[in-house]
């Protein structure tokens, strides 16, 4: 065999090792995000969750002022941990929409009750139909829209203390 | 306490491992005896340590204990408890923990029994299997502790990853881990051996069970891994060329041909620096993997835990460990001797041409997998190769390879006579002829490949039990009936993916309640739909009925499934198990008219794939056991002459 030929396979590795760490060093998006952000909102018309408030409509959603979208359901315990920041935020004056994933009225009320009210309407999505539309795939999830119903920004996941600042920072830029 | 304990337990045994390297690397250059008595003891305590520190990792898993950032972000209170157990390693730390503890433990195995290898070439494999080790202790314990505690504690933790939830697949990765694991021993024999030059027969012996282990696991975690894919991603497919697939082929490829030329350096003293580079090539192909997994530098439909930074510690990982592996090679392998001779047609002919048909599907595999990267390295273009071009390329390579595998048992060893190997083989050759002209008769639309694999898994089947003809069954060796096995599975196998290619039937409707949908001789009828809630889980779930001709009504209920603390969507298709194929049917998203997607698929024969993949793992099983049994009465009977000398 050809002396030469035994160090093929560590220039083999070499180039291989060149080639990652290129691919490791430039810089990637890896955030998942909804393909919606940035356009308009689908059309939709959800009937009421519960009876105290009334449901939701995309129009609701296009009347001027930004607004926070949240995405929510009884059985989702990420959704009870971050109950206290939607409380903050409607305190600061922010308004806050609600869509119910997958819920019954009753579930939803109990969950209401007992973890606060912060929303101003609530549309039921029993088949996640508009929450697929909105490129949402779980709960909780939370866009900033802004007064023509446009999508600026998702937040992935439960809000916490921390974001809470920027998410008014958003809906402000938005105003 | 428990996490600091683990903690202590971890750092205990990354300290015995680097004694155990020092001890081996002095002891070798000062020849010193002492050094090598002491190295035992050491590699059981590390292997002692190292265990006791992935059992408490488990603990706190089962506990739940919301205070250690690794459980709050791969399990959550309301999980089933089988996956709070395999979360332990369904995520980036816990996995690289399971990895390192099984290498403490088969150091410790290797320090207690391994005695037909020179106490030279024992220590230095020691000390290699400790350097490799170190290098993962030094990942757990700089960059990705898995033991961390967080403040302040959540309420509960985010859960696994969906689609990891499910009975499969919470053991599937261990699997896979114990393979790579297997053919990290096998690398440090081959370094060991490199080092103190004493490539031979008894050290191809020692070796051996590790690949032959090594290849049962990651047989069966291919096979697991591939009905998995099947299932539980509801495309129907049951291979797809996806980076993470191939990452778990690639070292199974490298092992296989391993397997077979370690063979024929145990038997024959031959193939000495072939398979020092194969079992190079084999650890290579499985930290690779674990790289392209674990990095996120390739796209894929399941590539978890992606950590670019993380990916840097594994790349540097390979660079000294392969790097280091092949430039030994490349130093050592001349002052190797080739070992005995052969002739081009005899039994290790047909193996070295069955080593160089894997080497070169290896190597294809290899490239589609990462060419899209080089691509984009270079042009910044991002692409991907898919199966049109691995099927292409690898095919008609794999079904010369099952042509060589059903010859190659019937050859002698050194040399064999061309027209005799033709008369023994006869038959399956008829029976291949016969079964392509009968295809070809009777069947249409079928692709030249499947063709010509379902023509060529019939004559292979029968080729494969050709080794036991007009032999005393009873006093052939066991592993002799493994051989059979696993080549008779690969034969199934080759049978289940011909007809699944061929003879699938497919139908995509969007159908209301009340519709029915006929696929082949199945008539399907959608009853109904309705919500449903797991434990962690809620879902829609189609009530269906199914009936073949006339037979039996069945119900299956397809589910689109959503996980609360995830975010993510599964799809659970239903499967219909008949013996002579599957019906799977799959629940997609409805419309606003109240119409829901439904694919129906008739898949006649495919179990056969993993039926045949359990086969193969089989018959190395059967092998494992008959290789391990000989070696002991040999060495009973060698102890016991010495003791009458």
């Amino acid at each position: 065999m050809n002396r030469w030929l035994l160090w093929l396979p560590l220039v083999l590795f070499g180039l291989f090792f060149a080639a990652v760490a290129v691919g490791l060093i430039m810089p990637k998006n890896d955030i998942i995000e909804s393909k919606m952000v940035g356009k308009p909102m689908p059309a939709f018309a959800l009937p009421a969750a519960v009876e105290q408030r009334p449901g939701l409509s995309s129009t609701d959603l296009t009347k001027g002022k930004p607004t926070l979208l949240n995405i929510f359901a009884s059985w989702c315990v990420p959704c009870i941990a971050e109950a206290p920041q939607l409380l903050a935020l409607q305190r600061a004056g922010v308004e806050i929409n609600a869509i119910a994933s997958r819920d019954t009225p009753e579930d939803i009320a109990n969950f209401l009750n007992r973890w606060g009210n912060p929303y101003n309407r609530i549309g039921t999505d029993t088949t996640s139909k508009v929450q697929l539309e909105l490129g949402s795939s779980g709960v909780p999830e939370t866009f900033v829209i802004d007064g023509n119903g446009i999508i600026v920004h998702q937040h992935i996941g439960d809000i916490r203390q921390e974001d809470v600042a920027k998410l008014i920072e958003l809906l402000e830029e938005a105003g | 306490m428990i996490a600091e304990t683990g903690l202590i337990a971890l750092w205990l045994a990354a300290a015995l491992a680097l004694l155990q390297f020092a001890l081996g690397a002095i002891g070798l250059r000062a020849q010193r005896d002492e050094y090598f008595s002491a190295i035992r003891p050491v590699a059981v305590a590390q292997g002692l340590f190292v265990s006791l520190s992935f059992l408490l990792l488990i603990w706190l898993f089962l506990r739940s204990d919301m205070s250690v950032r690794l459980v709050v972000m791969n399990s959550a209170s309301v999980k089933p408890l089988l996956y709070k157990f395999a979360g332990t390693w369904g995520n980036h730390e816990g996995s690289m923990l399971l990895w390192v503890t099984v290498m403490g433990l088969a150091g410790a195995f290797i320090a207690l029994f391994e005695r037909s290898l020179q106490t030279r070439t024992l220590v230095a494999t020691l000390a290699a299997q400790a350097f490799i080790s170190l290098g993962f202790y030094a990942f757990l314990l700089v960059s990705s502790n898995p033991f961390e505690r967080m403040f302040p504690v959540p309420a509960d933790g985010q859960g696994l990853n969906p689609l990891l939830q499910d009975p499969g697949l919470a053991f599937h990765p261990p699997t896979l881990y114990f393979g790579y694991v297997g053919l990290s021993v096998a690398f440090s024999f081959a370094v060991g051996a490199m080092i103190t030059r004493d490539v031979g027969a008894s050290f191809a012996k020692a070796m051996r069970p590790w690949v032959l282990g090594a290849w049962i696991f990651l047989t069966l975690g291919i096979t697991a891994g591939s009905y998995w894919a099947y299932y539980e991603l509801g495309w129907g497919g049951w291979w797809f060329w996806d980076p993470v697939e191939n990452a778990s082929l690639m070292p199974w490829l490298a092992a296989t041909a391993l397997l077979h030329s370690v063979t024929v350096l145990a038997t024959r003293d031959s193939l000495r620096a072939w398979t020092l580079m194969l079992a190079v090539v084999a650890f290579s192909m499985s930290m690779i993997g674990t790289f392209l997994v674990r990095s996120g530098i390739l796209t894929s439909v399941h590539a978890f835990a992606v950590d670019p930074e993380r990916g840097s510690f594994i790349l540097a990982l390979l660079a000294i460990y392969i790097g280091g592996a092949m430039a030994l090679f490349a130093l050592r392998v001349g002052t190797v001797k080739e070992g005995k001779r052969f002739e081009l047609v005899s039994r290790e002919g047909a193996l070295v041409a069955n080593n160089l048909l894997l080497s070169v599907i290896l190597a294809l595999v290899f490239i589609g997998t990462l060419y899209p990267l080089l691509v984009e390295a270079v042009t910044g273009d991002k692409l991907s190769v898919g199966p049109p071009y691995f099927n292409l390329a690898t095919g008609p390579l794999a079904l010369i390879l099952v042509s060589v595998m059903a010859a190659g048992p019937l050859l002698r060893w050194r040399r064999d006579n061309p027209k005799a190997l033709l008369n023994r083989i006869s038959i399956p050759i008829l029976l291949t002829a016969a079964a392509l002209f009968a295809l070809a008769l009777f069947t249409t639309g079928m692709s030249i490949l499947s063709l010509l694999g379902l023509g060529l898994a019939a004559g292979v089947a029968v080729a494969s039990f050709a080794p036991l003809w007009k032999r005393n069954l009873r006093r052939t060796p066991l592993h002799t009936y493994g051989m059979v096995i696993a080549h008779f599975g690969i034969a199934v196998a080759l049978t289940g993916m011909a007809c699944e290619s061929s003879f699938t039937e497919e139908k995509l409707v969007a159908a209301m309640p009340g519709d029915e949908i006929a696929v082949n001789q199945w008539k399907l009828k959608f009853e109904a739909i309705e919500p449903m809630a797991g434990p962690n889980w809620t879902a829609l779930e189609g009530r269906m009925t199914a009936q073949y001709g006339d037979g039996a009504i069945h119900e299956i209920t397809p589910q689109n499934r959503m996980f609360a603390a995830a975010q993510t969507q599964t799809s659970e298709a239903a499967l219909l198990t008949r013996w002579n194929g599957q019906l799977y049917v799959v629940l997609g998203d409805g419309d606003s008219e109240g119409r829901w997607q439904v694919r129906v698929w008739w898949k006649p024969f495919v179990p056969l794939i993993w039926f045949g993949g359990i086969l193969v793992a089989l018959g190395g099983f059967l092998a494992m056991i008959g290789r391990l049994r000989r070696g002991y009465k040999q060495r009973k009977q060698r102890e016991y002459a010495e003791a009458m000398l």
